[in-house]
């Protein structure tokens, strides 16, 4: 087995097969997280939510894509036919090949890079080339209107994202994600940076358009946004591309901040439990408050999304940053780096 | 101090977490909504369902063809043709309700002398086309024989309060 791998075409099939092997879970995710937004909303508004396809309605997501597939791909005459179809597939790829360094567990990583937290943070700040080609390719005025907003929000809130990685960074010393974990073995971030966790979700709110920060969606004033002119698939891969993205903040959550693949002691029953399962569990907890936070709060007013990115968080972020380098260097507990 | 209270207050988000523990706590609750084919909801007993033309308990139809009904019905959805019978006895030979215009006001239940027509539980009947609404006589008479156990429970459960 091992002279097969080590042929340049065993090499490419085990890459194909481990890239199968994380891209088709988390598509599977998108779908089940869909289900469950919906689930979750419904329980919270008392209501009962998807219960007629399949057991629990379990096979809900599954005749939601069927729909979709079947639809008719609406071209509308303005649009620039290339860019327009162009946009969905950039926002879809880029929520997936940001998985490429995301560590599922101990060694458990398609792409090893030193810099992953740079490569994960590249990526997600290209993502809204996706939404700005989108809105001006529609070549229309709601499309327009809601990437200029999604643009506009991303960039304010990826400032404040960066801070808090920095922050993340100096108590780690690596760039590389599976480092970060492991730095965390004794003591998860979250207790000592929890301010830090705290900006860094609700960033992660607003970079993944999310509720209560949704406005380049606004149903109610610009239709919805940047894809209000998109149909069938090229609507599902926007779709399945926001719901990838919110999976892949919440994997950033739980790396960053609650531990990765670790288990929450180091006590025997916890340990028994694989790494990716935990990591999976940190995932599922920060997507249930992804939907919590929709269910519960109201959209924000543009200027108060504005005011909060700039006025609040970027300095928050900033003194964090400061205070916590100094704790670091008065008390010497800097990494040494590895 | 005012001041320093409510910057407290918004740093820890202690509006946000109350609102959220708020939320929780509906998670967990029964929930309302009813599962409709397969579960119904209460009816009064003075729902305003589909007609029914009632009979008396030995078969004989109760209507006299007064025309009350029809005098009444605001909408001017029921139409009544009579003549007397080879017995001697009123009795209508036409007796239609459209049901597109009728506005389930009640009106001719109210005016009726001898309870013949009424409105009963049944609220499905909804037709894939628009000529399947036109109630005939022997569509009404059927309608009084398939409900008049209900429709007669709830008319005596009705009574004391007419």
């Amino acid at each position: 087995m091992d002279g097969f791998l080590g042929t340049p075409l065993g090499h490419f099939l085990f890459v194909v097969a481990a890239i199968l092997s994380i891209t088709v879970p988390v598509l599977l995710g998108v779908a089940y997280l869909t289900y469950a937004e919906r689930k979750v909303l419904a329980s919270i508004q008392l209501r009962q939510g998807p219960n007629v396809v399949g057991p629990f309605g379990l096979l809900q997501p599954i005749a939601d894509a069927v729909k979709l597939l079947m639809k008719e791909t609406v071209i509308p005459s303005g649009a620039n036919r290339g860019l327009f179809l162009f946009a969905p597939m950039l926002t879809f790829s880029l929520a997936l090949i940001a998985w490429a360094v995301i560590p599922f567990g101990p060694g458990l990583v398609l792409a090893d890079i030193n810099v992953g937290i740079l490569y994960l943070f590249a990526i997600s700040s290209l993502g809204v080339y996706g939404i700005i080609i989108a809105g001006w390719a529609s070549n229309s005025k709601y499309a327009f209107l809601g990437a200029l907003r999604s643009a506009a929000q991303m960039v304010s809130y990826e400032v404040s994202i960066g801070f808090v990685i920095i922050t993340v960074l100096l108590c780690v010393g690596s760039l590389n994600l599976s480092r970060v974990v492991e730095a965390q073995a004794n003591l998860w971030f979250i207790v000592p940076l929890f301010p830090m966790f705290v900006v860094f979700f609700i960033s992660a709110l607003a970079e993944t358009n999310r509720a209560p920060f949704d406005l380049p969606e606004g149903e109610s004033e610009i239709v919805a946004g940047f894809f209000v002119e998109y149909s069938s698939m090229a609507f599902a891969m926007f779709f399945l591309g926001e719901y990838a993205n919110m999976i892949l903040m919440s994997a950033m959550t739980t790396i960053l901040f609650l531990g990765g693949w670790l288990p929450p002691a180091e006590i025997a029953p916890l340990t028994w439990i694989p790494g990716p399962v935990w990591f999976g569990l940190k995932i599922a907890f920060c997507l249930f408050i992804f939907l919590w936070v929709r269910a519960t709060f109201p959209r924000y007013r543009y200027d108060q999304l504005m005011r909060l990115g700039w006025k609040v968080f970027l300095p928050v972020s900033l003194v964090w940053v400061v205070l916590t380098a100094g704790t670091l260097k008065v008390m010497g507990w800097l990494p040494t780096g590895a | 101090m005012s001041f320093v209270d409510r910057t407290a207050r918004s740093f820890l988000l202690s509006e946000l977490v109350s609102g959220l523990a708020l939320t929780f706590r509906y998670l967990f609750k029964r929930k309302v909504t009813i599962n409709y084919p397969h579960e119904k909801g209460p009816i009064s007993p003075r729902f305003k369902g589909e007609h029914a033309l009632r009979r008396y308990p030995n078969g004989e139809e109760r209507c006299i063809a007064c025309k009350l009904c029809e005098a009444i019905c605001p909408a001017q959805a029921i139409t009544i043709e009579a003549e007397p019978r080879e017995d001697g006895s009123r009795r209508t030979t036409r007796y239609d309700i459209d049901m597109t215009k009728c506005i389930y006001c009640g009106l001719c239940e109210e005016a009726c002398p001898v309870d013949a027509i009424v409105e009963g539980p049944n609220f499905e009947f909804s037709t894939e086309t628009r000529e399947e609404l036109i109630y005939t006589k022997e569509r009404l008479l059927a309608n009084g024989d398939r409900w008049e156990a209900e429709i007669s429970a709830r008319l005596k459960a009705d009574a004391p309060y007419r």
